[in-house]
C-alpha cells in the first residue's frame, strides 16, 4: 500500500481553517520562513479510508487473541475510553493548576490524581505513589532515581544496582543511566536464591531490582530471606510491577519489604497499549522515600479541598511536565472503581487460572523447562521442535496464520528458543482451547512438515520480513532512497 | 465479576487439568508472611454508577472560560476524524508491533509519522516518539553527551522552564555541566550564547520561537556550535513550523518538540508525545523505535522495527536508553491530523494563530502601562509587561471568564508583572476585543 504522501494531490482540499486575512511576511521577516513543509494534499476521505485500510493490516486485542507474555493484554473495557473523553478533562489545561488560586478551577482532576494515588498505595501496601512517570520504564527510571536521592541524603556511597540474569531489558538500561554499575545475578532453577545473591551483594549496591513473580512466571520463594538480607546493607528493594496482574490480593510488595515499586497501568490496569504506548507508569514508595518523590504532589486540605504542593526540598524534581499522563491512568482509575477489591482479586486469581491451565495442556508437545506451579505466565521451549529446524520464531509466525497474536519470544534470554505466554483473565476458555489445539497442531506439523511452518505466515499483507535488510538500508522515511 | 468469563464449571475443569483442588492451591507458593496485612479497596461499582461518578468529577474543573494560555501547550482545532480514526481498535488495542506480519497497519503509519516529523522538522531521521517534549531535550542532551563524549551543556534561559527543571532533574547524578544563558529582554541572547562555547561544550539548547513567542534565527549561533565540534540542539514548535525556518536550514543537529499541539487534547497534561529527528551522523544514538522499510521473500515492500541494537532489549545497559513503551497512538493522531490538514491546513492554522496574536498584542498594548515585553519578531505567543503584578490580574480577569494567560513571575524572578499571551485559530477577534476591554477596566 502506498504511504500517504505518495497519495498526495496537490490543490486538493482537507480539513482547512479560513484564509488568514494578512500574509505572514505582514509578521515575521520572509528569511525567516520557509517553503514547502511536505505535508500532503488529501481529502478527508482519503485520509479516513488510508488508516482504515492500515488498520485492517493489524491484530489487537478486540479482533484477536494475544497472548504475549509481560505485556498483559487483556481486554480493555470501553466505557473508560468515554471517561478520559469527558470534555471537563480533555479540555482541561494543564498550567491552569500553576495559576495562583486556581486550584479551584481542577478540583475534579485534583482529586483524580489524589485518588489514584491512594488507590494504589493500598493495592500495594505503599505509603505514597506519584502518578508523574509515564511508562514503565520511566517509572523505573523515577524509582532508580529517588534510590540515589535516598543514599545521597544520607551519605551513603552507593554505585551499583543489582538486577538478576532473568530482569527486564528496561531494568539494567534504568539503572545504567541513571549513573549506576549494573551488577548480574544469576538464577537458579528459574528463580533467585540468597547463596547467588550473596556472593554480589556488597556495601556498595544502592539497589536490587526484583520482578515477583519473575519473568519466568514464576513467584520468588526466598524473597523474606532476600528482602533481610537486602536491608542489612543498607540497600533498597525495587519491585518491577510489571507482573502485578499476578499478584492484585495475593500479597501488596510494601507488605512483603519492597521500597519502590512502578506499575505498568496500560498492562495491569487495562489502559490499551495503543500499538506502542501511551502508558503509565506511576511509582510507590514506602514511608522513607517520600520526601523525595517527584515534584508537585497533589495534598488533600481538611475541608475536602485539593491543592499542589511544590515544597519538597528533598525532592528530585521533575521528571514530567507536569501530572504524567493524566489521560491515561483516569482509566485506570475508572477501571479500579468498577472492579473494586473482589473484582481485581478475581482478576489476578482468574490469569493464574487460564496460565497454569495453558501450560499444563501444552507438556506433552513443548518444553516447559519450569514445569510447576506458575503465576500469570509462564515460558516454554521450542528445543523439540528446533531439532526439526523449527525454531520458537516459526512457531509464532505459524500461530499468526491461525488468528491468533504469538507469544512473546527469546525473551527471557536465559532461556532457549523461549516462548513466553500470558492469556490474561479475560479470555474464555473457548479462546483458550482453540489456541492450545492450534499449538499442539503446529508441533505436530513441526514433526511431519517442518517446511510448512518455516514458510509461515502465509495469510497476511506480507510474508515474512527481511530484518537484516531493513537495519542496513535504513530507510525510515520516505525520503530516504 | 465483570470482564472474567470463567464459569464456576469451567474453573472445575480447569483445576482438575491443572492437578489441584482449588485456585488458592495457585498461590501456595507465597509464603504467608508475605500475604496482604490489609487490602481496603472499596467494592466494585455498576459500569452506570462509574460513569456518572466520572462525570460529577469532571464537571468540577473549568473547561468553559475563554483562555489565552499557552507556554508550549496549545488548544488548536483538532478534526473530529483523528477521534473516529484512532477509535480503530485495531490501533489502539496492539501492542508493540514486535510481529510485523501482523502489524503492517502500526508500522507504516510509524513510517509515516517519522517522515512526516522529518519533514516538518527538517532532519533527514526520526524515531517513533519518545514521552513528551522534556524527556525528548534530556534524551537529546545524552545523545551529544555520548557522540561527543563532553559534559558541557549550555542552555538558553528562553527555554521552557518546564524544560529546564526537567534537564536538572534527569542530570544530577550524571556529572554533567549545565549552563544556563540569562535572556536578554525576551530574546535568546545569542552573542553570550556564542561566547562561552569552548572545546568541552557537548551541546548548546535552543528553543524557536522561544519561551517567550520571540522567532529566532540560529544559523550564526549553530555555525559556531559546529566550529567547536560541538552537537546543536533545537527545541520547536511544530505548528509554527510549519511555515518558520526549519531547524534542518539552521543546521541543527538534533530538533525535538512537544508534539501535543498537533492532535492531543490537552488533558490536564498528558498523553503528549516526544518528537524526536535528528542528523545522518547522529541516527545510531537516537533512542527509541524506529520503523524501517524493507520487502518480504517475495519482494513486497513492507515494515519493521528496526536499528534495535541501540535499544535495551537487545544491549540492556548498554542500550542508548531504557524507553521501551512511547507515545506510539498520540505519534498516530500527529500523523493523522497533518494529513487531514495538509500542507495548505496546516499553513493557515499557523497563519491565523499568529495573525491573532498580533491583534491582540495591538490591542493590549493600546491600554495605558500595558507594554511589548517581546521584542522583534513572534509568532503566536507573546509576552507584555502590566503595570501591576500578573498573578493578580490573572486572578480577577479569571473570575470574569477570562484566563489571560501565564504569569511569567512563575519562573523569572523580577519579571513578577509579565504576562504571556497565547492565541490559537480557535481565538476570536471578539475574544480578543474582550479580554482588551476586561483587563482596561482593572488596571
Ligand atoms: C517486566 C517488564 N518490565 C518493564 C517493562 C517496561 O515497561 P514500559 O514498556 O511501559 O516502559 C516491561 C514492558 O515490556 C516489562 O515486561
Amino acid at each position: 500500500m502506498k504511504t500517504v504522501f505518495k497519495k498526495s494531490v496537490p490543490g486538493r482540499e482537507g480539513v482547512w481553517p479560513e484564509k488568514p486575512k494578512s500574509k505572514i511576511e505582514d509578521f515575521i521577516p520572509a528569511d525567516m520562513l520557509r517553503e514547502s513543509s511536505g505535508m500532503p494534499s488529501l481529502s478527508e476521505l482519503d485520509v479516513v479510508r488510508h488508516f482504515t485500510k492500515l488498520s485492517m493490516k493489524n491484530f489487537g486485542v478486540d479482533s484477536n487473541f494475544y497472548p504475549l507474555g509481560s505485556c498483559t493484554m487483556k481486554y480493555n473495557p470501553k466505557f473508560t475510553e468515554q471517561v478520559a473523553a469527558l470534555p471537563g478533562f480533555a479540555r482541561l489545561h494543564p498550567v491552569i493548576s500553576q495559576l495562583k488560586g486556581a486550584g479551584r478551577h481542577c478540583q475534579g482532576a485534583l482529586e483524580v490524581v489524589f485518588e489514584t494515588e491512594r488507590m494504589l498505595s493500598e493495592l500495594c501496601g505503599m505509603a505514597d505513589f506519584t502518578m508523574h512517570p509515564m511508562a514503565g520504564a520511566h517509572g523505573e527510571l523515577t524509582g532508580v532515581m529517588l534510590i540515589a536521592a535516598y543514599h545521597r541524603d544520607k551519605g551513603n556511597k552507593k554505585t551499583k544496582i543489582i538486577c538478576p540474569d532473568s530482569a527486564h531489558g528496561t531494568n539494567p538500561a534504568s539503572a545504567a543511566i541513571a549513573g549506576y554499575d549494573v551488577v548480574s545475578v544469576e538464577s537458579h532453577d528459574g528463580i533467585i536464591t540468597p547463596e547467588a545473591l550473596a556472593e554480589v551483594l556488597d556495601d556498595e549496591v544502592a539497589a536490587v531490582m526484583m520482578t515477583c513473580p519473575n519473568t519466568l512466571g514464576l513467584f520468588e520463594t526466598h524473597l523474606p530471606e532476600i528482602v533481610k538480607m537486602i536491608h542489612e546493607k543498607d540497600a533498597l528493594l525495587y519491585y518491577d510491577g510489571a507482573n502485578m496482574n499476578a499478584i492484585m490480593g495475593k500479597m501488596r510488595v510494601g507488605d512483603a519489604g519492597f521500597d519502590v515499586v512502578h506499575l505498568n497501568l496500560h498492562k495491569t490496569l487495562a489502559t490499551p497499549h495503543g500499538g506502542g504506548g501511551p502508558g503509565s507508569g506511576p511509582v510507590g514508595v514506602c514511608e522513607k522515600l517520600t520526601p523525595f518523590l517527584p515534584i508537585s504532589r497533589v495534598k488533600k486540605l481538611e475541608d475536602g479541598q485539593y491543592y499542589l504542593d511544590y515544597d519538597a526540598p528533598k525532592s528530585i524534581g521533575y521528571v514530567a511536565p507536569f501530572y504524567g499522563n493524566f489521560g491515561v491512568y483516569l482509566k485506570a482509575y475508572a477501571y479500579m472503581l468498577r472492579l473494586g477489591r473482589e473484582g481485581l482479586t478475581r482478576a489476578t486469581e482468574n490469569a493464574v487460572l487460564s496460565a497454569n491451565y495453558m501450560r499444563k495442556r501444552l507438556e506433552d508437545d513443548y518444553e516447559i523447562p519450569y514445569n510447576r506451579i506458575c503465576m500469570h505466565e509462564f515460558v516454554a521451549s521450542a528445543v523439540k521442535q528446533a531439532k526439526n529446524g523449527v525454531r520458537a520464531l516459526d512457531v509464532a509466525k505459524a500461530l499468526l496464520d491461525k488468528g491468533h497474536h504469538a507469544p512473546t519470544i527469546y525473551f527471557p534470554q536465559i532461556v532457549k528458543e523461549c516462548m513466553m505466554f500470558e492469556p490474561t483473565e479475560t479470555e474464555s476458555k473457548e479462546t483458550l482451547d482453540q489456541f492450545l489445539d492450534d499449538m499442539i497442531e503446529i508441533a505436530r506439523l513441526s514433526d511431519s512438515d517442518p517446511d510448512f511452518i518455516k514458510n509461515a505466515p502465509t495469510t497476511l499483507s506480507v510474508s515474512r520480513l527481511d530484518e537484516t535488510k531493513a537495519a542496513r538500508d535504513m530507510v525510515i522515511t520516505d525520503d530516504i532512497e | 465479576m465483570p470482564y472474567v468469563p470463567h464459569s464456576p464449571e469451567e474453573t472445575r475443569e480447569m483445576l482438575e487439568v491443572i492437578g489441584v483442588n482449588s485456585v488458592d492451591d495457585l498461590f501456595a507458593e507465597i509464603p504467608i508472611e508475605l500475604r496482604p496485612k490489609s487490602f481496603n479497596l472499596p467494592k466494585g461499582m455498576s459500569e452506570m454508577a462509574v460513569l456518572e461518578k466520572m462525570e460529577k468529577i469532571a464537571a468540577r474543573n473549568t473547561t468553559n472560560l475563554t483562555s489565552f494560555l499557552g507556554a508550549g501547550f496549545y488548544d488548536h482545532f483538532i478534526p473530529t476524524a483523528v477521534d473516529a480514526l484512532i477509535s480503530r481498535s485495531e490501533f489502539y488495542t496492539a501492542y508493540t508491533p514486535y510481529q510485523p506480519e501482523a502489524s503492517q497497519g502500526t508500522l507504516q503509519a510509524i513510517f509515516e509519522y517519522q517522515t512526516a516529523m522529518a519533514r516538518l522538522l527538517d532532519l533527514p531521521y526520526a524515531n517513533a516518539s519518545v514521552y513528551d517534549g522534556g524527556t525528548a531535550l534530556y534524551e537529546a542532551t545524552l545523545m551529544a553527551v555520548r557522540k561527543t563524549k563532553r559534559r558541557k551543556i549550555i542552555v538558553s534561559e528562553a527555554l521552557n522552564p518546564i524544560y529546564r527543571v526537567m534537564l536538572d532533574s534527569y542530570t544530577t547524578n550524571l556529572n554533567l555541566e549545565l549552563i544556563t544563558v540569562p535572556h536578554n529582554h525576551g530574546r535568546t541572547n545569542i552573542k553570550s550564547l556564542t561566547a562561552i562555547i569552548d572545546k568541552d561544550t557537548a551541546a548548546v539548547i535552543v528553543q524557536n520561537p522561544n519561551f517567550f513567542g520571540s522567532v529566532n534565527d540560529f544559523t550564526d549561533l549553530f555555525t559556531t556550535v559546529h566550529e567547536h565540534k560541538a552537537i546543536a540542539i533545537m527545541s520547536t514548535y511544530p505548528v509554527l513550523q510549519s511555515v518558520l525556518k526549519t531547524p534542518g536550514q539552521m543546521g541543527a543537529d538534533i530538533a525535538v518538540a512537544e508534539g501535543q499541539s498537533i492532535g492531543q487534547p490537552l488533558s490536564f497534561g498528558g498523553p503528549y508525545l516526544g518528537v524526536m529527528t535528528c542528523s545522518k551522523a547522529l541516527v545510531r544514538q537516537m533512542p527509541g523505535r524506529m520503523a524501517g522499510r524493507t520487502e518480504d521473500g517475495e519482494g513486497k515492500t513492507g515494515y519493521v522495527l528496526t536499528l534495535q541494537a541501540r535499544e535495551q532489549h537487545i544491549r540492556r545497559q548498554k542500550a542508548t536508553s531504557n524507553i521501551c513503551s512511547n507515545q506510539a497512538l498520540c505519534a498516530l493522531r500527529t500523523l493523522i491530523h497533518l494529513c487531514l490538514l495538509g500542507e495548505e491546513g496546516m499553513r493557515r492554522t499557523a497563519g491565523l494563530s499568529i495573525e491573532r496574536a498580533h491583534y491582540a498584542a495591538d490591542r493590549l498594548t493600546s491600554i495605558d502601562g500595558v507594554e511589548l515585553f517581546t521584542k522583534g519578531p513572534f509568532g503566536n505567543e507573546f509576552a507584555v509587561t502590566l503595570p501591576v503584578n500578573a498573578f493578580e490580574v490573572i486572578d480577577k480577569l479569571t473570575e470574569r471568564g477570562i484566563i489571560p494567560g501565564f504569569p511569567l513571575g512563575r519562573y523569572y524572578e523580577g519579571l513578577e508583572n509579565g504576562l504571556l499571551i497565547a492565541c490559537t485559530e480557535k481565538t476570536t477577534e471578539e475574544q480578543i476585543g474582550i479580554f482588551a476591554e476586561i483587563l482596561r477596566g482593572t488596571l
